[in-house]
């Protein structure tokens, strides 16, 4: 029987409350909770006070605002998942949430959550990295817009500080349509597991030409989630099979996937080269937008 | 802490420790066995109840999450006496051996219908992704999931 230690639990009213009880020492935000939680089952977290931030209705919002795909940090998977307008500009978030964990789990799982939790093999990191996003957060100073690429300082670890809170990822959206694509490939082990690695794609095409492309992996040791000397080679070139080949062979080079009960360093490679190319392939083919007799799985 | 649900209707009020988890709050505190502890580890769906409508693992919530807010667990799923249309799916399809999954696909399967009225199988299949069953292999649970569907259908067009 997993038991947590004990702990003191405060219910949040509102953003401001809840920036005033996590002033306290050795305090957790609790949202979702599915990860929160079971690392406390087990002792690997004892927070002595959690704040529970469920009831923030403002902070689980998911919306289209100017240039901006707005998406609250309490946003749940399945919410972005269902997300019409986030379908509609960014398709590797309906990639990526299909592929998080399970439909149940999905339900109360956070967008923000995944974020903050910064597990190394954690997919929206990859796919947030890929579009170029940018993380909000709010302190009792006020509030400070970090880019995802420079949000995780490290395994479990981001630049949220103690009595800050994120609450709100922003992405880019390309003006116009027809110039942007994305996608996302994940292989894991079995349905609802933990990739043994993934490619985000973000391709924004200037007539057959790559004007930007961004690149995220997850689990495979990539810094930041960047597959950053892929995306630098892409710049400009054609967008077809010989660069995107390329591409994957140089974001298989430079990340550094560890051996593990997944599998051994060089099929995490090979897996980086081959997602590479199926990501930025199904980005490009999708510039147009998603086509319409693409197959839909899933139950909602 | 105070701890105040409505479970299936029912309002309960329990002095629990902020540290409890919602499965072992049912369970013990509220005396409803229906729903079970099964891997801990928020991978077998054994312990899926409603909390606000919306199906979650037990054992992966405190209780004092659920303060306020409205609990819906397998003795819930009756209405008027008689089971819902899902609970006789897995009656008449053999959806279940040992039972230790089956409250948890139940309240899965009401959720997917209720949102889905015509779920293919692929769909089934999808939304019971999160649990594990030792017994059936799934093909059954899948078959009584489809059967509550005809069923439920079948009611709705005033035909049964």
């Amino acid at each position: 029987m997993q038991v947590p230690s004990h702990v003191e639990y405060e219910r949040a009213t509102s953003v401001g409350n809840a920036l005033s009880l996590l002033g306290r020492p050795e305090t957790r935000v609790l949202a979702g909770g599915h990860s929160l939680i079971p690392m406390m089952k087990l002792r690997l977290a004892q927070p002595e006070v959690l704040v529970d931030i469920n009831g923030l209705a403002e902070l689980a919002f998911i919306a289209l605002d100017g240039g901006w795909l707005r998406i609250g940090a309490l946003a749940r998977h399945a919410d972005l998942l269902d997300s019409a307008a986030a379908e509609q500009c960014f398709p590797i978030f309906r990639d990526a949430e299909r592929v998080v964990a399970d439909p149940i789990v999905r339900l109360w799982g956070t967008v923000g959550g995944s974020l903050c939790q910064a597990d190394p093999s954690e997919d929206l990191s990859a796919a947030f990295a890929a579009a170029r996003a940018t993380a909000v957060i709010r302190g009792q100073d006020g509030e400070r817009a970090v880019p995802v690429r420079e949000f995780h300082v490290g395994p479990y670890e981001t630049v949220v500080g103690p009595g800050e809170l994120l609450t709100e990822i922003r992405v880019p959206v390309a003006p116009g349509p027809g110039t942007t694509g994305s996608a996302y490939e994940k292989v894991s082990r079995r349905v609802g597991d933990w990739s043994v690695a993934a490619v985000g794609a973000v391709l924004r095409l200037d007539g057959t030409k790559v004007a930007e492309a961004g690149i995220g992996l997850t689990a495979v040791g990539a810094e930041r989630f960047v597959a950053a000397e892929a995306e630098e080679y892409l710049a400009g070139r054609a967008a077809d099979e010989e660069s995107f080949t390329e591409a994957g062979a140089i974001a298989a080079r430079h990340c550094h996937p560890a051996a593990d009960q997944r599998g051994p360093e060089d099929f995490k490679r090979h897996l980086v080269a081959e997602l590479t190319v199926r990501a930025l392939r199904r980005a490009a083919a999708r510039v147009q937008g998603p086509r319409p007799d693409e197959p839909m799985r899933g139950a909602r | 802490m105070r701890v105040t649900v409505t479970a299936n209707g029912t309002e309960y009020v329990r002095e629990v420790e902020p540290r409890l988890l919602l499965i072992h709050f049912i369970r013990d505190e509220l005396g409803l066995t229906g729903s079970h502890w099964g891997c801990d580890t928020s991978n077998c769906g054994a312990c899926i109840v409603w909390l606000d409508g919306k199906p979650v693992k037990s054992c992966t919530l405190l209780a004092a999450m659920a303060d306020g807010r409205a609990l819906r667990t397998v003795e819930g799923l009756e209405t008027d006496g008689g089971l819902d249309p899902v609970q006789q799916g897995f009656i008449e399809c053999h959806g279940l051996q040992c039972g230790f999954c089956t409250s948890g696909m139940l309240m899965t399967a009401r959720w997917l219908l209720d949102r889905n009225p015509d779920p293919d199988e692929a769909e089934i299949r999808e939304a019971i992704s999160g649990q594990i069953c030792r017994c059936t292999g799934y093909e059954n649970i899948v078959r009584s999931i489809r059967w509550a569907a005809d069923h439920d259908r079948t009611n709705a067009d005033g035909s049964a």
